[in-house]
């Protein structure tokens, strides 16, 4: 009889971390495809929402194009063998990057990025980098240049606003590949409180990392 | 007299077995070892599990056969009978050339391998002050190519042509000085066909040498469970012809200009800022 019990506990416990664990998978969030081509517009946070399970660990989040309807998706879906243009809305200060190689973008077209819509540019200074936003497998690297860190309007958790909001909107378009699952990181060591920075957000699905799902 | 017998015919099995086997896995099956023959110390390391299954075929087949012939000869024929059959006694004889033969194997393996290493350092690893330098890379100056460990990507350090690339490309038939470190945690370069393998260590710079041959694809993978995306940290590497080599370097130079001249002064080691928001 007390085998039996134990044994029920056991397979209840097992039970409830696996339905918790499926019950946490981050979710996806499509590309819009319009007659302009294909988009995907996120957001980087210097905090995820006050009702996140971890609202103190920066983060990515899938928005749409006017930075508004914000989900905590880092899968993002995009078509295969398409332009597509993204824009990110960065509402966090710099950290500045450990390797320095990175402040240049790659695998862009053209090998530049836009920030705010001003003039293409390839790299900027390593110490105003925020974030990146890399797809290793892929070659693609955008640095993300942060925003003042004497800024008024700092956002400070998600959801934030592009007029409310100081922001750094970065844009730039990258080529698909073929059908398959890429992963994505920032490669700036951003995780407040962990040692280097690369612990928490960087080392879980859902924050800094994802992936890029191209059907 | 039943004592010779059983030992000659356990000799003769043993050769039977043996002969042939020992000539497939020298013949056959050893080159097409891991890792290949990409590269000088690749096929060092092809020859050296040659000789492995070549020196442990025969211990092997001495084992099973004297194994099965004991079950087959001293099996019990008489079945009514429950006794138990005869104790089992020492032979002096026989333990002395088995200890014999074993430690010799063993002592020349030590041997053997301490001597590999120290010709050319297989493609492992030295640290900071390698003592197998091959001896051609006393030569002519070998390629130096800095390995820059991060989680989760390695990128390329050329200091002789002043640009980082996440692209590792190799001439042909050329002496490679690997000069392996890393950004944050441990990780290892493995470059498997290369037969390349060296620890990634923050703030140590440690040396591999590896003379290419021909054109080759490498898959290069992080051998040191790294973090989250350990199992993603892989690429894949390339040895051309000397001058596509060339032409490669030269556009990088150019493409990668912008970020290069960010690039911290070539050094070693690395022990890079920023760490604001470490904890």
């Amino acid at each position: 009889m007390g085998v039996a019990t134990a044994t029920a506990i056991v397979c209840a416990a097992i039970g409830l971390y696996i339905g918790l664990y499926l019950a946490n998978v981050p979710g996806s969030a499509a590309a819009v495809t319009s007659s302009q081509g294909t988009s995907l517009y996120l957001a980087t946070v210097p905090a995820a929402a006050l009702s996140d399970p971890h609202n103190t660990w920066v983060s990515y989040y899938a928005v749409n194009s006017s930075g508004g309807d914000w989900r905590h998706d880092t899968t993002y879906v995009l078509p295969a063998h398409t332009l597509v243009h993204v824009t990110i809305f960065q509402y966090d200060s710099p950290s500045g990057i450990r390797n320095q190689f990175l402040s240049q973008a790659q695998g862009t077209t053209g090998g530049t990025f836009q920030v705010n819509g001003a003039a293409p540019e390839q790299a900027i200074a390593s110490a105003n980098t925020s974030h990146i936003f890399a797809v290793p497998q892929l070659g693609l690297s955008v640095p993300l240049q942060g925003v003042s860190g004497t800024a008024k309007n700092a956002c400070a958790n998600a959801p934030c606003s592009p007029t409310a909001n100081a922001v750094e909107k970065v844009t730039f378009t990258f080529r698909t590949p073929g059908k398959g699952l890429y992963r994505w990181q920032c490669f700036v060591p951003c995780a407040a409180g962990y040692i280097d920075g690369f612990g928490g957000p960087m080392q879980t699905v859902g924050y800094m990392d994802g992936f890029l799902k191209v059907v | 007299m039943a004592q010779t017998r059983h030992f000659r015919n356990v000799v003769m099995l043993w050769l039977i077995v043996t002969v042939p086997f020992e000539a497939l896995m020298i013949f056959v099956l050893a080159p097409g070892m891991p890792p290949g023959n990409g590269s000088v110390q690749a096929a060092g390391q092809v020859t050296d599990n040659t000789v492995l299954f070549g020196l442990a075929t025969p211990v092997t087949t001495a084992v099973l056969v004297f194994l099965g012939y004991c079950l087959y000869a001293f099996r019990e024929r008489d079945h009514s009978s429950a006794l138990e059959g005869p104790a089992i006694r020492g032979d002096a004889g026989v333990q002395f050339w088995w200890l014999l033969t074993t430690t010799t194997l063993v002592l020349f393996l030590a041997a053997y391998g301490s001597i590999r290493l120290l010709q050319d350092g297989s493609g492992g690893g030295q640290g900071p002050n390698p003592i197998a330098v091959p001896a051609m890379a006393k030569g002519d100056a070998p390629l130096q190519v800095q390995v820059v460990a991060q989680q989760w990507q390695f990128d390329y350090r050329y200091p002789k042509y002043g640009f980082e690339t996440p692209d590792l490309m190799l001439p042909a038939n050329t002496m490679v000085e690997f000069h392996v470190t890393s950004l944050d945690v441990i990780h290892s370069f493995w470059a498997y066909q290369l037969g390349v393998k060296a620890d990634a260590n923050p703030g140590v710079d440690n040396i591999a040498y590896v003379h290419t041959l021909g054109p080759l694809t490498i898959n290069v993978r992080c051998a040191e469970l790294c973090g989250l995306w350990h199992g993603y940290m892989f690429d894949t590497g390339h040895v051309v012809p000397q001058a596509e080599f060339a032409t490669w370097a030269q556009q990088q130079q150019t493409l990668l200009a912008p970020g290069s001249k960010r690039l911290p002064k070539y050094s070693r080691t690395y022990f890079p800022s920023p760490v604001r928001r470490s904890g």
